[in-house]
């Protein structure tokens, strides 16, 4: 395994000192994107206005409960969405060039080769009628490796990566467990050593054993290969020791971004702390713990002030009329009233609510 | 100890699988025993594939044992034969299931389901008393208010409210046991712990005992008296939760303790440990089924099944070098030869 990686590492440093245009430019830069889906009611916004960078080698997580946008913001960044979904404004900007204005045509040399993306289920992702070797193959041939000794090379060089060997090139995915199956399609992200990956939930289908060694394998590579990585979750646990900054998103908006130790050690912003307090603890004193209360907006009606107002403990009244801003708090930034200097609470405290354990219809 | 609610004894569950030429056996549950007290919640933990399901199932008699069998408050299940003692069993030992958004009937509204099952099980209320009824139950998992709750459809409800519907519709019964199939785990953490408190709750005030079958350790941790660890079937591990987690003797249970992600400690897993898959349990060997990947097998780990000992008062462990540290290594040795001799011969 060391022999083969130190050749991949070779490969990237190349690249990026040939390729990008400033070696510490971010590799992402996502500004404002909004995307809306199109209903028969009139267009609906999943989306709105994320601003989002991303550093070469970086592990940027972003994490929100579901329907929350963060699947919907991956998808726009990866110019991978479909109709009822569009972009309807904001920039993404990836190694100096907008990705929003190309078409399929001048995207194809891209996707694959500088930025690859791995899915949620691997098990629908992956073609269960060819061999993985084939479909590795597939993707080769598509960007212009037509030597076939050189694809059976690259591809076994990344399954090795990934630890498995190379005798499933010519197995099938039902013939993989489900584990297996997800460090596959890593290694198929890999075949080009791109310099970002983008993951939507690739661990939410396993156990949490071959969770942490996905994790760790993730980690690994991206130490020995460089790629930075975009990593989409619900479970913000999952997370707090391997990406170095998190995104934190409610119905469509970003609520908070730092530096993930920051962000789980003082959380900015009450919806974080909310859901940081809503994980019991395998270790130390158990502590009665409540959640959050209600339901996430639905996004055809958005609350007209601060769209956590509802559910969040902390709220008052300047935030069921007053649209909170991103503001900077420390290193991070968070979108809450409590952070902004003309609108602070009566008497200078935030009313802290009774948090109930029921339902309210 | 008084009589338990729920008890199995050497519970085995096997699939045949295969076609004509290669037909093989699927050892889903092997040997299982174990019980469930009154008040009290039972959390099963392990990794899909190690029987967690297929253990619940049995319980609820969608699938009968291929051997061993289930005691109800001390009457095994296969003397339950009129359609009477049927009724009362499945009331008593209802299922809550995983994915509340397909186990509740979208044409209905709430209402439905659970007066449909009042019908069926409690047959000396009136439809005065099944509304009364359904919405003592509604109150019960903290819908409120419960006669509006009732007039709701599926799809004018959350996550965590439809869930609460499937505990509404157990409760409904007046059961001794609920069987919950991972009944949390298609939430959103946020809603997550709603439900937990819930699951507490009919505990300490309704005095239900739950299964809680469960991969999420830290969410068994928080509500469960005592826990159960499978491995491919087998139980390698139980006892008082905070005992298991705080001092794990089996090593697979070391790993999954390891392994849990939590933001305020930093993670003991290596990816060395990690290393290794469940065995798929088809025609399976004697011998310990973790031993292939475990740090501390030793040669009779792979010929000698390890049966679960008590090791120290109400924590069993089914390892030999687990028994052997607290000088009970020839036991187990010996108790796990002559079961596997009888499983051969079965």
């Amino acid at each position: 395994m060391t022999g083969t990686s130190t050749d991949v590492r070779t490969t990237t440093t190349e690249r990026a000192g040939a390729d990008e245009p400033g070696r510490d430019a971010p590799v992402l830069e996502v500004r404002g994107l909004k995307v809306v889906y199109d209903t028969a009611s009139g267009p609906v916004t999943a989306v709105d206005g994320v601003d989002l960078t991303v550093n070469p080698g970086e592990f940027v997580a972003v994490v929100g409960e579901s329907g929350c946008g963060k699947s919907t913001m991956l998808f726009g960044v990866a110019q991978l969405l479909s109709p009822p979904a569009r972009i309807a404004g904001g920039e993404v900007v990836f190694r100096g060039q907008s990705l929003v204005a190309m078409n399929d045509k001048q995207l194809a040399p891209i996707r694959w080769k500088n930025l690859s993306v791995v899915m949620q289920s691997a098990m629908n992702a992956l073609n269960p009628v060819k061999r993985i070797g084939d479909q590795y193959a597939d993707t080769m041939r598509a960007h212009g490796v037509k030597e076939k000794a050189e694809i059976t090379k690259r591809s076994e060089e990344v399954l090795a990566l990934v630890g498995i060997d190379r005798i499933h090139l010519r197995s099938y995915p039902h013939q993989l467990s489900g584990g297996m199956r997800q460090r596959a399609m890593i290694a198929m992200a890999l075949l080009f050593a791109p310099e970002l990956i983008i993951m939507d939930e690739p661990t939410s289908a396993l156990d949490v054993v071959a969770q942490r060694s996905l994790m760790l394998q993730i980690k690994e590579l991206q130490r020995l290969l460089g790629f930075a990585v975009l990593f989409v979750t619900h479970d913000m646990s999952l997370v707090s020791h391997f990406s170095d900054r998190l995104l934190v998103m409610y119905a469509g908006q970003e609520v908070e971004f730092g530096a993930t130790r920051t962000v789980f050690d003082r959380p900015a912003h009450p919806y974080s702390k909310g859901l940081l307090e809503a994980f019991p603890s395998i270790r130390g004193p158990k502590v009665p713990l409540v959640g959050i209360p209600g339901a996430p907006p639905a996004l055809n009606a958005m609350p007209p002030g601060c769209r956590y107002e509802p559910r969040c403990p902390f709220a008052y009244e300047d935030c069921k009329t007053v649209v909170p801003a991103l503001y900077q708090v420390g290193g991070s930034r968070a979108r809450c009233l409590l952070h902004s200097p003309d609108h602070q609470p009566p008497a200078g405290q935030p009313v802290v609510a009774v948090v109930t354990d029921e339902e309210v219809l | 100890m008084s009589t338990p609610i729920l008890e199995a004894r050497g519970l085995t569950r096997v699939f045949r699988v295969g076609g004509f030429l290669n037909r093989h056996d699927l050892h889903a549950v092997d040997d299982a025993s174990f019980a469930i007290g009154g008040s009290e919640i039972l959390a099963l933990v392990g990794e899909s594939g190690s029987g967690k399901s297929t253990i619940a199932r049995l319980l609820a008699q969608v699938y009968t044992p291929s051997a061993g069998e289930i005691l109800f408050e001390g009457t095994p299940l296969t003397k339950l034969r009129s359609r009477a003692d049927q009724m009362r069993y499945r009331a008593a030992v209802p299922m809550v299931f995983q994915d509340p958004f397909s186990s509740l009937n979208q044409s209905y509204p709430v209402s439905h389901g659970i007066e449909r099952g009042l019908k069926l099980h409690r047959s000396d209320l009136d439809a005065e008393g099944r509304r009364s009824e359904a919405e003592r139950v509604m109150e019960a998992v903290g819908m409120r208010p419960a006669s509006e709750a009732l007039r709701k459809y599926p799809y004018e409800l959350s996550g965590g409210q439809r869930q609460r519907v499937g505990f509404a519709q157990a409760l409904a019964y007046k059961p001794k046991v609920i069987l919950a199939d991972e009944p949390v785990s298609m939430l959103d953490i946020s809603v997550r712990i709603g439900l937990l408190n819930l699951m507490a709750k009919l505990r300490d005030e309704d005095h239900v005992s739950l299964l809680y079958i469960t991969h999420d350790i830290a969410s068994a941790r928080y509500i469960a008296d005592r826990m159960m660890v499978m491995y491919a079937g087998h139980v390698v591990e139980s006892g008082p939760v905070d005992e298991v987690l705080q001092s794990p003797q089996h090593p697979y249970t070391q790993l999954l303790v390891a392994a849990v992600p939590d933001p305020r400690a930093m993670p003991t897993m290596t990816a060395e440990q990690a290393a290794g898959e469940p065995p798929k349990v088809i025609d399976p060997k004697p011998g310990c089924r973790f031993a292939d990947r475990c740090p501390l097998a030793k040669e009779v780990c792979r010929t000698t099944t390890p049966p679960l000992l008590e090791l120290q008062p109400r924590h069993e462990v089914a390892c030999h070098v687990a028994a052997d540290r607290v000088g009970r290594g020839a036991e187990s040795e010996e108790l796990g030869r002559a079961a596997d001799l009888v499983g051969s011969a079965a």
